[in-house]
């Protein structure tokens, strides 16, 4: 009756975005993230004001920065993981693209602040490092060429993910960022490790990795002083590792107190690629152990939920995502920890910046968006027998 | 291996029959052909996955766990790498003969910067001027701003500086540690003991090396770690020494000298007992070598054992002695003193007319130059020349101090007659006054040769024998002679005998061209007590000249004898020597008492 009187109800037969997203996003993944953000920014208070003085602003400058950044980082990763997967590839081959441009003309209008490498554009009020942008992007179009060659018929996708792999390797080492570089060819690796690489290759690789590292320390005097102050067993204290190892031990299990630490007044680097120091010296080893355990569930737990993903670009464009992020956070700890030789990384969603906060939030939108619940061909596999 | 065809041939041609499109066949398996690869392939990458999720969880686990081991473990104070921990810095003490320090070692800081650490460098070095005035304000504030990690501000400082420094609160300015050497008795004794410096230096210690004296020549020794921290025992006698300085500089500011020097030593071993050039200096705050003017006139200048003075009439006696010891003169024989004595152009002259002849004594006694250059001549040169070398004033003396090579004697470039004429009576060579003491022991320990050394000796010295000791005995008689009854009859001490020989030179000018006629070497070289010596003295005064009478005086006699005089009545009880004095007379003198 009503119908008649006030004609039909549009009939919704798509499931609404919010409350599909809700059902269907990774929420402790989610909730892992923004836990972090928090962190970052209560870490920011504590580590950036030395900075903030040096530089002559308000003590806050860089918090208030960091929370404009963070959340606009938050915005981009909320629409990202809204975005259906395909949507996603679509948008990231053209920002690779972009960003692969925006890479090969940094040595013509980049500038290096003067810190001795090439690596952003500056726009006058912020600046923008293209190889942020450039990793996920990255992976989303490496994942495609590789995901597209397992189909019959299909271009030889590894091959031009590879060569890819190596112009961007290349580049950033002139740069030099042997760090991003380093993160670039780890991504692919892994995707090419989990979209089935043959062993022997793999062992290859490995071995071309070797040999490239030794190369590197032969040939640069950069690299070389900083493997031989890794192999060296006595920190010199005067260093930043020094610094940080010291803050570490100052901090304990339960930390000096908040706004106590003093390592942030002698690290140049303590609100960027120390600021697990930071952390430790203030907040101590629960801090820094509840900063491991977020990590970890991130990607841990994305990898687990890729493990049931059907689509071949899906499940490596995620691990590649997943990888990427995880490795950049054990990196920049380890280093903290002497576990690997000093390499600037930062801590991401953690440490101050504004390309690397956004990439960040685009990339682990990117990985949200690809770790969705999906149906996966459930009833089919408990049809053909292959319960799990 | 068997391909399973795409567009297999019976079903295409059934779908031929039955008008079917056949390419759906193909699709159909393609699809069915890609569900399998995908499978497989998720399958595989299930694995894989797997296998990196548990990788990544390892790699968290490490680094958490390694988090907790260094939470876990003490933290240290910053420190530098210990990169000086090698240097040596123990060096041993320096005593005197009865153990009295002469030098030793104390604690102190050096203090450095760390510009990099500075939270207020312009503050920071206002402070440090303000407490070291000698420091530098604008150098330090462009030290402290620039690009510089590292630099020292002050090598020593002291306890006092370093809580001032410590006030200032500034994290950049650091201290290391520091062994000092310490001269706690000043300047006395210093150009025995030389000086230190830092040789190779770390944050942590620096190396003390010897720079000057016996702290040079035996810096191997004193830093040699097998030592065990023995000290390194000296032949000088703190008091004695002290006693020594104290009488000479008085001596030498009342005779007007611009410098002094003497010379104490045992005839039996040869131990230098006080050593002592003026000016002097203090070793702690050693001055810097002079630039400008003589060299010879530096405080740092070792009259003593670097100076090397014609010493005047005081050779006499070694001519006497070998002439006596050669068996040409006994101390009875006449000798002719008509002067002047012509040797081809030059003219010996006395300094006074003694008359036609004197006996050998006298000739001594009254330092006639004619009656020595005659005794001289019966000598010749060879003999001379081999007598003077068997007492060691012909190369520079051996003594323990790094200087003492620089007192080689001025020989003349040939040994002519005239030469070995003037020589006997002081002219001609050049020696220093610790050659002369060496002489003077000979004779004084009845005839053995003597090398003079600054160690502490238990043993007398048996050197060679170089005259007989009848003949060390009759020229020991002479040199008391000339106390009592001859040109140094101001040097009488009572009770301790002093016997000895004036000399009185005049100083060659600095570029050649004869001799001034108003300044004089002075010298007064003893032995004591004359009947059984234990000890010889030398006592030079440079350029010395005394007012108190109508005409200035320069003569050895009124300036050099009473400086040493007094020096003896002062030294002669702490050396240990009983003043020996005749028992009175006591008859024909009754003693009553009422």
């Amino acid at each position: 009756m009503t119908e008649m009187v006030y004609g039909t109800t549009p009939v919704r037969d798509v499931e609404p975005v919010l409350p599909k997203w809700w059902r269907t996003v990774d929420r402790w993944t989610l909730s892992c993230i923004l836990m972090l953000f928090g962190i970052g920014i209560l870490l920011g208070l504590a580590a950036s004001p030395p900075l903030a003085e040096r530089n002559g602003f308000s003590p806050f400058h860089y918090v208030e920065r960091q929370v404009i950044f963070g959340a606009m980082a938050l915005v981009a990763l909320l629409l990202t993981s809204m975005m259906s997967p395909v949507v996603v590839r679509r948008l990231a081959v053209l920002g690779f693209l972009a960003s692969f441009v925006a890479l090969a003309l940094l040595p013509f209008f980049g500038t290096d602040f003067g810190k001795g490498a090439v690596r952003w554009y500056s726009l006058g009020f912020a600046s923008i490092q293209p190889s942020e942008f450039l990793k996920p992007t990255f992976i989303i179009a490496a994942a495609w060429l590789i995901a597209a060659a397992q189909d019959l018929g299909g271009p030889p996708g590894r091959l031009y993910s590879f060569m890819l792999t190596v112009a961007i390797v290349l580049m950033l080492a002139m740069q030099p960022d042997f760090g991003q570089a380093c993160l670039v060819l780890f991504g692919w690796g892994v995707m090419w490790f989990v979209g089935g690489a043959p062993m022997v290759l793999l062992l290859a690789l490995a071995g071309l990795v070797v040999l490239a590292g030794s190369f590197a320390y032969s040939a640069s005097e950069h690299f070389a002083r900083r493997i031989d102050g890794f192999l060296t067993p006595e920190v010199d204290p005067t260093t930043q590792l020094g610094y940080a190892t010291n803050a570490i031990r100052e901090g304990g299990f339960f930390g000096v107190g908040v706004g106590e630490g003093q390592v942030k007044w002698s690290l140049p680097d303590a609100h960027t690629d120390f600021i697990i120091a930071v952390a430790a010296e203030e907040y101590g080893l629960v801090m820094v152990l509840a900063i491991i355990v977020l990590y970890a569930t991130i990607v841990v737990r994305s990898m687990i939920r890729l493990m049931r993903e059907r689509d071949p670009f899906i499940r490596l464009a995620g691990t590649g995502l997943a990888a990427m992020f995880g490795v950049q956070a054990m990196i920049n700890m380890g280093v903290a920890v002497r576990l690997l030789p000093a390499k600037g990384m930062t801590l991401p969603f953690v440490s101050y910046g504004g390309s690397s906060l956004i990439a960040g939030g685009i990339a682990v939108g990117m990985l949200l968006a690809f770790t969705r619940t999906r149906p996966q061909g459930e009833i089919g596999d408990i049809l053909r027998g292959r319960l799990r | 291996m068997i391909r399973t065809p795409l567009r297999p041939l019976a079903r295409i041609l059934e779908a031929r029959q039955n008008g079917e499109n056949p390419d759906a066949i193909e699709r159909e398996n393609l699809r069915i052909r890609h569900e399998q690869m995908r499978d497989r392939a998720r399958l595989r990458a299930e694995g894989r996955l797997l296998v990196l999720g548990v990788m990544f969880f390892c790699a968290f686990s490490v680094i958490g766990l390694r988090m907790g081991h260094l939470a876990a473990s003490e933290p240290t104070e910053p420190r530098a790498q210990a990169t000086g921990a090698s240097i040596i810095a123990q060096r041993a003490d320096i005593v005197d003969r009865q153990g009295r320090i002469l030098a030793t070692n104390i604690e102190t800081h050096s203090l450095y910067a760390h510009p990099q650490q500075m939270i207020e460098p312009l503050r920071t070095a206002e402070a440090l001027v303000e407490i070291f005035p000698e420091l530098d304000h604008d150098r330090l504030v462009k030290d402290f701003t620039g690009e510089r990690k590292f630099l020292w501000v002050r090598k020593k400082i002291s306890p006092e500086q370093m809580q001032a420094v410590h006030d200032i609160g500034e994290p950049g300015l650091l201290f290391g540690p520091r062994e000092m050497r310490l001269y706690p008795n000043g300047p006395i004794a210093a150009h025995v003991l030389g000086g230190t410096s830092f040789g190779r230096e770390g944050v942590h210690s620096a190396e003390v090396i010897g720079t000057a004296g016996i702290e040079k020549y035996l810096d191997t020794a004193l830093r040699d770690p097998g030592r065990n921290g023995a000290p390194l025992e000296l032949a000088l006698d703190l008091t004695v020494q002290a006693a020594s300085e104290r009488v000479l500089d008085a001596g030498m500011k009342l005779m007007n000298a611009k410098g002094a020097a003497s010379v104490l030593m045992d005839v039996q071993t040869g131990e230098v007992i006080s050593l002592v050039s003026l000016p002097d200096f203090d070793p702690n705050d050693r001055p810097r070598a002079p630039t400008s003017g003589e060299p010879g006139d530096s405080p740092l200048f070792n009259r003593a054992v670097q100076g090397v003075y014609e010493l005047g009439s005081t050779f006499k006696i070694f001519t006497a002695a070998q002439a006596m010891d050669l068996g040409l003169v006994n101390a009875e024989t006449m000798l002719d003193t008509r002067g002047p004595l012509r040797w081809g152009k030059h003219k010996i002259r006395d300094f006074r007319n003694y008359g036609n002849s004197l006996s050998v004594t006298k000739v001594i006694v009254k330092s006639s130059n004619i009656g020595t250059a005659r005794m001289a001549q019966m000598i010749g040169s060879e003999r001379q020349r081999a007598f003077l070398g068997q007492m060691g004033m012909l190369e520079a003396t051996p003594l323990e101090i790094v200087e003492a090579k620089g007192g080689k004697p001025l020989l003349p470039p040939k040994w002519s007659e005239l030469s070995t004429m003037t020589i006997s009576y002081g002219h001609g060579l050049s020696t220093s006054p610790l050659h002369l003491a060496a002489g003077y022991a000979a004779i004084a320990n009845g005839g053995y040769a003597v090398r003079p050394t600054l160690l502490r000796q238990t043993a007398p010295q048996t050197g060679p024998r170089i005259m007989s000791a009848e003949a060390a005995q009759a020229s020991r008689t002479m040199l008391r002679q000339v106390v009592t009854e001859g040109t140094a009859s101001m040097g009488e001490v009572p009770g301790y005998f002093v016997g000895g020989k004036t000399g009185t030179a005049d100083k060659p000018k600095a570029r050649g061209g004869g001799y001034y006629d108003d300044k004089v070497i002075a010298t007064f070289a003893t032995l004591f007590p004359a009947h059984d010596p234990k000890y010889v003295l030398i006592v030079t005064l440079d350029e010395p000249v005394e007012t108190s009478g109508p005409e200035p005086r320069r003569t050895a006699g009124w300036t050099a004898v009473p400086v040493a005089a007094e020096m003896i009545t002062r030294i002669a009880p702490l050396l240990g020597l009983r003043p020996e004095r005749k028992p009175l007379n006591m008859a024909g003198v009754t003693l009553i008492s009422d």
